[in-house]
């Protein structure tokens, strides 16, 4: 690195810069603002281009909006009656994230305290290489587990004639969604000033009682958008869903039924649609659908985050 | 942090009161141990399983052999080979791209509203679900900038994929080296990019490393994002070929290929998929393990 200053304001002796050092540092910062604003771009260009493809049949005639989000009825290739009614696909989504959560949640926290307050340096170390390992598993490869392994263990244990399903899903996506919810909740306790934690302690409280009566609450927003990354990690999933949940697009009797996602559907049936076609539009359509739900929980998860961070 | 014993006996004798409470200390503990072991055993035996029922298929000759009889039998060198083209060419992309925002975030960027909204893209572009990337790369690369079904769509794909990470992952690396470093630098008359390039970088680089060599991983396991982008079932590639495709290729792809055995290729040899998804997983983990490694090594070094 050359000492010369920058600019030579004195018009003293010192030498110059050359003037193409000068012109490259001016255009390579350039460079640098406009990669600086290519997230926004990107973001942009992503709900342009997919809203693009997708518009064409949110202004035809036979096309309602309200039969696409609320009608159970999903006939998308059939010759007389037509039907692009994705409620059943929304309800599947909701269904498997539900049980995802419901599983991945207190698992996940309660991992990420046992992490942050009560396990030794080492362990700890241990354990979160683990969870980063475990978050590395493609999706494709968790679908082939919950294809094979997870569907011959639900067969077995349940005697169900198929073994992909809500239950089979919703396991899967657990696995999957544990590690966000573990290390952002865990981010989430360290940021607890220790102070809290000495003033409980000065107190006579047993570790435990510092979790539940101080740690707890006190990160409560923090544990708040580690559930919703989860969520919102879980809501778009893709590959593994489409391999465990089954194929089935109804609205889900038993944990033991078959459905289908918003997700898997698209992924199942833009292969046989023909570009241009209502069928490729509406599936499209769902994915801006997608778009904007993972939009509004990420969005979320900032602000309650954000929340803490003000504190 | 540790809590003291509580004497047996004297003064401060165990009341009922202290005792209950240290029963649900050690019940407590015991379970968060538990949740905690319950998210490392799935793993071990996750991969222990997948391991011993792709034994049989399990050899250097089966990553180098062309898949054969209607891909139920042979190898998966193909895929392999695409899926090294696929992440090549993304990161190839988008870690300029990713290390420059991280540069401008870090180090130019004032705390302005534009500057939030710069970080809300960054984490919203992170959230949005792989289908959609998908749709996006389909709607953008295939179709509209005619670039078709092809190698070039496919990895520009992953690579808007996989750029928020690389942003937040270089940011953080930057955001360790200490701000008396720039400021000796600026103070010997360097200017923003003269002290960016001759201080801050050189001491985050091990940093950039890791996160890019993480997104590698990220970028080899995906699968939606590539299969209606240029990701085929099939494609004839010589055996051990190690520059099968050009850009405009559609290519093969490790993670399409397992979807496609264990869901569209009817009576495949039983462990074939399974050493499909061991090869797939081993690369990842293998790719992971070398980056936490990195890590840990590097982070022993460091000085401050």
């Amino acid at each position: 690195m050359s000492p010369d200053p920058p600019r030579d304001t004195a018009r003293s002796t010192r030498p110059h810069r050359p003037r193409w050092a000068v012109v490259g540092e001016r255009a390579l910062e350039a460079l640098i603002r406009l990669s600086g604003v290519s997230a926004i771009l990107f973001v942009a260009a992503i709900f342009f281009f997919v809203l693009r493809e997708a518009a064409p049949i949110l202004v035809s005639d036979e096309f309602s909006l309200v039969q696409f989000l609320f009608s159970t009825e999903w006939y998308p290739t059939s010759a007389s009656n037509v039907r692009y009614g994705t409620f059943a696909l929304t309800v599947g989504t909701l269904s498997v994230t539900a049980l995802a959560m419901l599983l991945a949640v207190p698992f996940g926290l309660g991992a990420a305290v046992y992490l942050s307050e009560f396990c030794a340096p080492r362990v700890r170390e241990t354990l979160k290489v683990t969870i980063e390992l475990l978050s590395a598993i493609p999706s494709v490869v968790w679908g082939f587990i919950g294809l094979t392994v997870m569907s011959r263990l639900i067969v077995t244990t349940t005697g169900a004639p198929v073994g992909v399903g809500v239950l089979n899903g919703g396991v899967i996506l657990a696995l999957m969604s544990v590690p966000v919810i573990v290390s952002i909740g865990e981010d989430a306790l360290k940021a607890v000033p220790d102070s809290y934690r000495e003033a409980g302690i000065a107190l006579g409280a047993t570790r435990w009682q510092l979790v539940y009566r101080v740690l707890l609450p006190a990160a409560r927003n923090g544990l708040l958008a580690a559930v919703l990354l989860g969520v919102g990690r879980a809501v778009g999933e893709t590959m593994a869903v489409l391999m465990a949940t089954g194929h089935a697009v109804h609205i889900p009797a038993s944990l033991l039924d078959s459905v289908r996602t918003l997700t898997a559907n698209i992924a199942a049936e833009l292969g046989e649609a023909p570009a241009g076609s209502d069928h490729y539009r509406v599936l499209f359509l769902t994915g801006t659908l997608l778009f904007l739900i993972t939009f509004a929980v990420n969005l979320t998860a900032d602000f309650v985050v954000r929340g803490i961070r003000r504190k | 942090m540790a809590l003291a014993p509580a004497p047996a006996t004297g003064r401060f004798a165990r009341t009922a009161y202290v005792a209950r409470k240290q029963r649900a200390e050690a019940i407590a503990r015991a379970v968060f141990a538990a949740m905690a072991a319950a998210m490392v055993l799935p793993l071990l035996l996750i991969v222990g399983y997948l391991v011993w029922l792709a034994w049989p298929s399990l050899s250097p000759e089966f990553i180098l052999d062309v898949p054969r009889r209607g891909m139920t039998d042979g190898g998966i060198w193909p895929a392999f080979v695409g899926t090294l083209y696929l992440v090549g060419l993304s990161l190839f992309v988008s870690t300029p791209i990713g290390v420059l925002a991280a540069v401008y975030l870090n180090e130019y960027a004032r705390d302005s509203w534009f500057t939030r909204v710069v970080n809300l893209a960054v984490i919203n572009l992170a959230g949005v679900p792989s289908i959609v990337h998908a749709l996006f790369g389909l709607g953008a690369f295939v179709y509209a900038a005619r670039f078709g079904y092809s190698i070039l769509s496919a990895a520009l794909t992953l690579a808007i994929m996989t750029l928020p990470v690389i942003i937040a992952s270089t940011r953080e690396a930057l955001a360790s080296v200490p701000m008396a470093f720039r400021e000796a630098c600026w103070n010997v008359g360097a200017t923003r990019w003269q002290t960016i390039r001759a201080v801050v970088l050189p001491n985050s680089i091990s940093g950039i490393l890791t996160g890019v060599i993480l997104q590698v991983s990220r970028a080899a396991g995906e699968t939606a994002p590539i299969m209606f982008t240029g990701a085929v079932f099939y494609k004839s590639v010589a055996r051990g070929d190690l520059f099968p495709y050009a850009l405009n290729d559609q290519c093969m792809a490790l993670s399409m290929h397992l979807y496609t055995l264990a869901t569209q290729v009817p009576n495949v040899k039983e462990s074939l998929p399974y050493a499909t998804a061991v090869v797939l997983l081993g690369s990842v983990l293998l790719v992971n393990a070398a980056a936490i490694t990195l890590r840990v090594f590097l982070r022993g070094r460091k000085k401050w």
